[in-house]
C-alpha cells in the first residue's frame, strides 16, 4: 500500500485483446491518469473508444497486460482475483449503462444483493457473517441502509417492486442506491443516461452528483454524450489520455 | 439476501422447467419412499405375525409352507399330523415338559374368501399376538368349549363381512372357492379387537364343531372321496366336553376312556402351535427332562411331523427372496432419482447461458467466483431437497392411499406416518446427489467471464 493523497492512480496501464488471426488489438494506454477522494469528473469517448474497458480494469474485473492500478494506496494489479472482487465490492460502486438491475428481485432485494457480496465488517465474526450471508442475509442495520438508500432517491414507496414495475428512470435511480449500498470511496458510472430520455438524463446526473457529494464519494462518469458531460468541473477526453489511438 | 434466497428467485424466476425438475425428483424419491415403506411394514408384520408362538408343528414338508398356511393363512397346508402330537406337546404328554402351551390348529374351508380355522377357545387366551398384547374381544366373548358351533372373527373379517354378534355363518367346503357346498352353521360370538395381524382375517371355530361337519361330510360322501383340499381328516369327534373356555376344551391324554381315545387318535390336524418353555429355567438342568431347544430336533426325528420355528422362516424368506426383490426395486428407484439428478444437471446447465449476464452483475457487484458457484449448488441443493420432501409426502400418502388395498389382499396394514429409519438417508443422499449433478453448472458459473458477459448483455 502506498498513501499518494490520490484516491485513483493509473500509471502506464495497457489493455489488448486477441484476435482471432492471433494478433492482438490495443486498446488502451494510459500513461498517467489520477482522481482525488470525492472528485466528481466525467471521460468522453467515441462508441467502442475502451471507455467501458477501462471502467473494468480500474474496477479490477479485468487485468491490464501492464502497468499499475491504485485506488486508496492499494495496487489492485497485484491482486490475486478473490482479492479483486473483495476489494471491489469494499471500494467501487457500478452503474451500468443499462442498469443490470436483476430481474426476479424487487427494489430493496437488488440493493441488499450487492451488501450480501460485500466485505465482512471488522466487527463481526467469521461464522456470523458466514451464516448471515449463506442463511439468512444480511443484518438488519444493512437493511435499514439499504431502506435508507432507496427512500434517498425517491424510491421509498417500491421497495418491493420489481424491475418490471419500476419506470425506467425509476430502475437507474435503484442502481445508484445499490451502487452506494457498500459505502464505497469511488462510483464508476458507464454511460448511465444512454438508455433513457433527455428529461431523466438530467434527473440521472444530479442524482449521481447529489448522492456522491452527501456519502463523499469520488464519482467517475464515462459518455459519449457531451451534454452530459458538460455538467462536470473536469472532463477528460479518452482520446487525449490513451497513448493507443483505436479505429 | 442470503445465497438460498438469491438461488430460489432464480428457481422462482424459471417456475416451470424449475417445477417440472423437481417433479420428477418427487416421483423418483415417492418411489423409492414407497418401495422402503412397503418393504418395511411387510417385514414388520410378516415378523408381527409370527411373534405369537416359538414353534409349529405340523406335517413334513416345506416348513414355509406349513408356516404360511398357520400363521399367514395363505396357500395350502403341507399335509396333516395325528393328533396324537397335539397330545405329546399338552400337558402330560411325552414333550409336555418343554411346553408352555400348545393349541390345535385345522384349517378348512372358508367363508366369503376368509379362512375358517379351527382351534380351541384358549388360542385367545393362552397365546399373546404380540409380546405383552393379549387378545381383546370388540364385542361379545370367547366361544365356549362345550358349545360347538360357535365362532369368533377377526376385526378385517367382521368390517367385510358385516358380520355381528349373533349372526351365523356356513362356511364353504375349500380353501379359497366362495361357492361351494356349505357345512353346518356356526354362530359368532366374539369379535376380536384388531391387531394387526393376520388373523385379523381369519374365523375361529370351536375345533370340535370343525370336527364334526367334517365327520358329517364323511358320512354324506360315504367315505368314498377325499376331502378335496382340504387338510382334516375327520373323525370320531368327541361331543363331550364341560363347556368351559380356558381349560375345559383341553385333552387330558391319560384318563381319558379307551373309546374316546381311540376317536381322539384317529384324528388328523393341521398343525399344532407350541409356546415353549424358558430354556434357561433351571427345571432344564435335570438330565431327563426335555429341553425346548431340542424339541424341534426332537419332532423332526419322528416320521409324520416336523417342527419348524416360524420367526426363523420368515427371516429367512425376507432376506433370501423378498429382500433381493426389495434389492432390485430399491435399485432401480434409485436410478430413477439419479436420473431426476440429471434432469436437475440439464435443466440448470441450459440455463446457464441465459444467465451468464446475471452472473456477471453479481460479480461486478462483488460476488466471488466461488460465492456464484455456491449460489448454482444451492439452486441444484433446493430442487432435489424440495421436490425431495415433496416426494416423501407423496410415497407415503400413495402407500397410505392404496393401505385399504394392500389390508384387503394382504392383511397388512400400512399406515401413512410409518417412516422407515432408511429414509433419513434420502436427504443427505440427496443433497450429495445435488452436489454432484450442480458441479457442472457450478462451474459454468465459475468460469463466466465477467467483462465480456456485461459487454455481450451491454
Amino acid at each position: 500500500m502506498e498513501e499518494s493523497g490520490k484516491l485513483l492512480e493509473l500509471r502506464k496501464v495497457k489493455k489488448s485483446f486477441p484476435q482471432p488471426d492471433g494478433s492482438r488489438l490495443h486498446v488502451l494506454d494510459i500513461p498517467r491518469f489520477e482522481v482525488d477522494a470525492g472528485e466528481q469528473l466525467a471521460i468522453m469517448g467515441k462508441s467502442g473508444c475502451g471507455k467501458s474497458t477501462l471502467l473494468h480494469l480500474i474496477a479490477g474485473i479485468s487485468r491490464p497486460d501492464s502497468g499499475r492500478i491504485m485506488i486508496d494506496g492499494w495496487d489492485i494489479t497485484l491482486f490475486e482475483e478473490h482479492e479483486c472482487d473483495i476489494f471491489r465490492a469494499k471500494m467501487v460502486g457500478y452503474v451500468f449503462q443499462t442498469f443490470n438491475l436483476l430481474p426476479g428481485f424487487t427494489a430493496l432485494e437488488n440493493v441488499l444483493m450487492g451488501m450480501t457480496f460485500g466485505p465482512r465488517p471488522p466487527e463481526r465474526s467469521v461464522v456470523r457473517h458466514f451464516f448471515e450471508r449463506v442463511l439468512w442475509g444480511p443484518a438488519r442495520a444493512e437493511r435499514a441502509r439499504a431502506r435508507r438508500l432507496l427512500e434517498r432517491v425517491g424510491l421509498g414507496h417500491r421497495l418491493t417492486h420489481r424491475p418490471t414495475q419500476l419506470s425506467v428512470g425509476e430502475q437507474q435511480r435503484v442502481a445508484v442506491a445499490r451502487a452506494l449500498a457498500n459505502r464505497p470511496k469511488l462510483i464508476l458510472a458507464d454511460e448511465p443516461t444512454a438508455n433513457v430520455d433527455v428529461g431523466h438524463q438530467q434527473q440521472i446526473i444530479d442524482l449521481l452528483c447529489q448522492t456522491c457529494r452527501e456519502e463523499n464519494v469520488a464519482l467517475l462518469i464515462v459518455t459519449h454524450a457531451p451534454e452530459v458531460a458538460e455538467q462536470f468541473e473536469r472532463i477528460e477526453m479518452l482520446e487525449e489520455l490513451n497513448a493507443v489511438i483505436v479505429q | 439476501m442470503s445465497l438460498w434466497k438469491i438461488a430460489w428467485r432464480s428457481i422462482q424466476q424459471r417456475a416451470l422447467a424449475s417445477g417440472l425438475t423437481a417433479l420428477s425428483m418427487t416421483l423418483g424419491v415417492a418411489l423409492v419412499v414407497a418401495v422402503l415403506v412397503i418393504y418395511g411394514v411387510l417385514d414388520k408384520s410378516f415378523k408381527r405375525g409370527a411373534q405369537g408362538y416359538d414353534m409349529i408343528v405340523g406335517a413334513k414338508g416345506s416348513p414355509l409352507q406349513l408356516v404360511l398356511t398357520t400363521v399367514y393363512h395363505l396357500g395350502r397346508p403341507p399335509g396333516t399330523i395325528p393328533y396324537q402330537y397335539y397330545l405329546d406337546l399338552s400337558p402330560g404328554g411325552r414333550f409336555s415338559d418343554a411346553v408352555r402351551a400348545a393349541v390345535p390348529v385345522c384349517v378348512g374351508g372358508n367363508y366369503k374368501g376368509f379362512r375358517v380355522i379351527g382351534t380351541e377357545p384358549y388360542y385367545f387366551a393362552d397365546f399373546e399376538y404380540l409380546e405383552g398384547e393379549q387378545y381383546e374381544f370388540a364385542e361379545g366373548r370367547n366361544f365356549n368349549a362345550g358349545n360347538y358351533f360357535e365362532a369368533v372373527i377377526g376385526s378385517t373379517v367382521a368390517r367385510e363381512t358385516g358380520l355381528e354378534v349373533g349372526d351365523t355363518f356356513r362356511p364353504v367346503h375349500g380353501l379359497d372357492a366362495e361357492q361351494g357346498e356349505e357345512h353346518e352353521p356356526f354362530t359368532v360370538v366374539g369379535i376380536l379387537a384388531p391387531t394387526g395381524t393376520p388373523n385379523d382375517r381369519a374365523l375361529f371355530v370351536n375345533i370340535e364343531g370343525f370336527y364334526l361337519v367334517h365327520e358329517h361330510e364323511e358320512e354324506d360322501q360315504a367315505g368314498g372321496e377325499a376331502a378335496g383340499d382340504e387338510t382334516v381328516a375327520p373323525a370320531g369327534a368327541t361331543h363331550g366336553g364341560d363347556g368351559e373356555a380356558s381349560s375345559g376344551g383341553r385333552p387330558e391324554a391319560p384318563g381319558t376312556e379307551d373309546e374316546e381315545l381311540e376317536k381322539l387318535l384317529a384324528r388328523q390336524m393341521t398343525a399344532v402351535l407350541v409356546l415353549r418353555k424358558d430354556p434357561m429355567s433351571p427345571e432344564f438342568d435335570e438330565p431327563d427332562v426335555t429341553n425346548p431347544l431340542a424339541l424341534p430336533r426332537l419332532i423332526n426325528r419322528e416320521p409324520d411331523a416336523q417342527a419348524v420355528e416360524p420367526a426363523q422362516v420368515i427371516a429367512d424368506l425376507f432376506g433370501g427372496i423378498v429382500g433381493n426383490v426389495q434389492t432390485i426395486l430399491l435399485v432401480l428407484a434409485v436410478l430413477i432419482v439419479i436420473v431426476a439428478g440429471i434432469g436437475i444437471l440439464v435443466s440448470i446447465y441450459n440455463s446457464m447461458n441465459d444467465r451468464r449476464h446475471e452472473i456477471a452483475i453479481m460479480r461486478a457487484l462483488g460476488a466471488r467466483r466461488v460465492t456464484v458457484m455456491m449460489i448454482i449448488l444451492c439452486e441444484s441443493i433446493l430442487l432435489a431437497i424440495g421436490g425431495g420432501l415433496l416426494g416423501v409426502l407423496l410415497g407415503h400418502s400413495l402407500t397410505w392411499a392404496f393401505s385399504p388395498m394392500i389390508a384387503e389382499h394382504t392383511g397388512v396394514i400400512v399406515r401413512p406416518w410409518e417412516f422407515q429409519l432408511t429414509e433419513l438417508i434420502l436427504v443427505p443422499g440427496l443433497v450429495l446427489l445435488a452436489t454432484a449433478v450442480g458441479y457442472l453448472p457450478a462451474v459454468v458459473a465459475y468460469r463466466t467471464d465477467v467483462a465480456q458477459s456485461l459487454t455481450a448483455g451491454a
